[in-house]
């Protein structure tokens, strides 16, 4: 069967303010969705609220993955389920090197299946790690760098990338993943993207800019906007951005850009 | 006049006499200086006041709740003991199958004392400090409370001075390198008091790796270590010293810890502190020689009622000296520790480069750190520098953790691991490091 994800009237505040106002959409596995929306939309609001990141409140609306309603589940369960988000900005962990922190989700992964289970051992995972990073021509020694600890942006992504490979979700969220990368980092991130594309992947790509969309080409897009999904439709939407930019969703939309 | 100690701010103090002195004297028929030594510590003992809360040095450590009917009994040397007492994981090689030596107590008996022989042929000596005494009295007599430690440094040191019941000599001739680790260990297992000395002596240009570790059986009663470590460094050698004490809960430790470092001499001191009731440690660097440099790593884990107080001092007493303090701890439970540090640079120690960081993280909000840097500085060309900071875990790295599907329990131990990592990765033994690292997951998780 295949998976989905569904946003079905979602609100959310942060710091006690309303930023997502009813947000509907649904991803499945093997689609491609590009979320657009200028500063202040709400893109990474949506981002968080979807992987349960406790500093935004939910104050309406569902979140149903692969049939499950997922509002009330912990970051990790909604991981072990299948569910992804490549955050734009990865957390520096100093002290814990790349590989050990994932051998650590292999493993929270594999004991949720079965609570016995001893562990993935060194050699498989050596291999497993090997076999992603090649595929996806990231250098072997980030394995044993401490995880986003003076990683250049390039690096972090990439990484963001290898974890995804690892981790294989059924769903995955690319929050701006093309922000602050250069063209060239940005074209080795996103060919690392389509790798992974696949009819057992569903991804939305939540971004600012069309640029990335060059790349990782979408069957469907949507404008976010104060907090709404106000128009949705298919790659042609991102022709209006090209030239004019979010200037006639906003006079349409009767709405006021904000500063940031 | 007979005043309950618990009313009192002064605590009690043990039931020993100086028929304990005389008693340790005459069943190790010990020689004359020796003898001599230790009366002359008790009286200085005896005239010296129990520290308690009002000393500066103890103000935030109240040790009252020692019961020392249990704890102040003595623990003499008895014979020869079995060393299948101790687990094995803390006297098992430490480099694969091989070790340079070992030498192991239970209480205050040897349990092992061994040596390689390419070592003992080169003029090293590792053995029990009884037993140094017996053999290499001149070395002993030299060293031993002389230079490094010494009676007069506090109440709990002239104890120790008085009454000391075992220990460890390691003595590294000049210019000579011992290629692979030694190691000892000390192992209570009786309720009482237990008196230990590492006594560690490298001559010019000497260069050794040593790891002694402390741990104890866990019983009802109290039981009480006041130790000594003296380590001397002489001119160009280098000391690798690692030093683990995994006590168990009953156990309370006072101990006097000091190194010297001679003219370009570099001593790496790292200790870990997991176990015990409370533990109150004075460890000092003191940097002599020009060109000479030691760093200190320390790493503490208090969880339930610990209490973990230690109190570091870095003596810059030559030019040109480095040294480099970081110290780490996590506290979980009601735990509390205690960091009180300060470098001293002496009007001649010109161009001298001090640090000292103590980093702590509360992992429940009963837990308490303090944690008190401090400078002394009389020469105007000098870089000294220090940090404290306190804090909790973060929820980002926390987040971010668990969307990758680890729990959050999992996830915590992960950001510990990660705090203690620049700590740990200083530890030269991979089998030490493991060890160190389950005992934090057990700490952690709850086991």
């Amino acid at each position: 069967m295949v998976a989905a994800l569904e946003i079905r009237n979602l609100h959310a505040n942060v710091e006690g303010s309303p930023i997502l106002k009813g947000v509907n959409l649904t991803i499945k596995q093997g689609e491609t969705h590009a979320l657009m929306g200028p500063n202040g939309s709400g893109k990474s609001t949506l981002a968080n609220v979807l992987m349960g990141n406790p500093a935004y409140e939910v104050t309406g609306g569902q979140i149903i993955f692969d049939g499950v309603d997922i509002l009330d589940l912990e970051p990790d369960v909604r991981s072990r389920l299948g569910l992804f988000l490549a955050f734009q900005y990865p957390v520096a962990i100093p002290g814990v090197t790349l590989a050990n922190f994932l051998r650590s989700a292999i493993n929270a992964r594999r004991r949720d299946q079965n609570p016995d289970d001893k562990g993935i051992s060194i050699p498989e995972f050596r291999r497993l790690l090997v076999d992603k990073m090649q595929y996806l021509e990231i250098s072997q020694d980030f394995a044993g760098r401490y995880l986003n600890d003076g990683f250049s942006g390039g690096e972090k992504k990439r990484a963001e990338i290898l974890q995804m490979a690892v981790l294989q979700p059924k769903i995955a969220v690319l929050d701006e993943t093309d922000s602050g990368l250069d063209i060239d980092a940005l074209r080795i991130v996103a060919s690392g993207v389509n790798r992974l594309v696949g009819p057992s992947l569903g991804v939305l790509v939540i971004t600012h800019y069309k640029r990335i969309l060059d790349y990782i080409q979408p069957q469907h897009v949507h404008i976010l906007m104060d907090g709404r999904i106000v128009e949705s439709g298919g790659p042609e939407l991102t022709d209006v951005l090209e030239t004019s930019g979010y200037k006639p969703f906003f006079e349409k939309y009767g709405l006021v850009p904000t500063e940031d | 006049m007979t005043v309950s100690a618990a009313r009192t701010r002064t605590p009690a103090a043990p039931e020993l006499a100086l028929a304990d002195v005389e008693g340790l004297i005459k069943l190790n028929n010990e020689p004359r200086w020796l003898a001599e030594r230790r009366r002359a510590a008790w009286e200085l003992y005896e005239a010296l006041p129990m520290p308690s809360t009002s000393d500066e040095a103890w103000r935030r450590t109240d040790y009252r709740r020692i019961r020392w009917a249990q704890a102040g009994s003595l623990l003499r040397p008895d014979g020869a003991a079995d060393l299948k007492v101790i687990p094995a994981e803390h006297y098992a090689p430490l480099l694969g199958d091989r070790q340079g030596g070992l030498v192991a107590c239970v209480d205050s008996s040897v349990a092992a004392r061994e040596l390689d022989a390419a070592l003992a042929a080169k003029g090293v000596i590792f053995t029990d400090l009884n037993t140094a005494v017996r053999e290499h009295g001149d070395l002993v007599e030299k060293f031993l409370m002389t230079q490094a430690v010494k009676p007069e440094d506090g109440k709990f040191a002239a104890l120790h001075a008085a009454l000391w019941t075992h220990g460890v000599f390691l003595y590294v001739p000049r210019g000579v390198t011992v290629e692979l680790p030694l190691h000892s260990v000390f192992y209570p297992v009786s309720a009482g008091m237990s008196l230990g000395h590492i006594l560690v002596v490298l001559e010019d240009g000497a260069d050794v790796t040593y790891m002694h570790e402390y741990a104890s059986l866990d019983r009802e009663e109290q039981a009480a270590y006041v130790g000594a470590t003296e380590i001397l460094v002489g001119e160009g050698a280098r000391l690798r010293y690692v030093a683990l004490q995994n006590w168990a809960g009953n156990l309370y430790e006072f101990s006097h810890q000091r190194a010297r470092v001679q003219r370009d001499g570099a001593l790496d001191w790292v200790i870990g502190a997991m176990g015990g009731k409370l533990v109150k440690t004075f460890m000092e660097l003191d940097l002599d020689g020009q060109g000479s440099s030691g760093r200190m790593s320390g790493l503490y884990f208090a969880d339930g009622s610990q209490h973990m107080d230690h109190d570091t001092q870095q003596n810059h007493n030559a030019p040109n000296t480095t040294s480099d303090l970081l110290f780490k701890g996590a506290l979980l439970d009601k735990a509390r520790s205690v960091w009180q540090g300060m470098i001293y640079v002496d009007p001649v120690a010109q161009k001298t480069d001090g640090f000292q960081a103590n980093r702590n993280l509360l992992l429940s909000s009963e837990a308490r750190a303090d944690s008190i840097p401090g400078l002394e500085i009389k020469a105007d060309d000098v870089r000294c520098t220090h940090a404290a900071t306190i804090s909790k875990l973060d929820e980002e790295p926390l987040f971010y953790l668990m969307s990758r599907g680890i729990p959050r329990r999992e996830a915590e131990k992960l950001a510990v691991d990660g705090f203690f990592g620049p700590i740990m990765e200083r530890i030269p033994f991979e089998g030490v490091r493991e060890r160190l690292q389950a005992s934090i997951e057990a700490k952690l998780l709850g086991d």
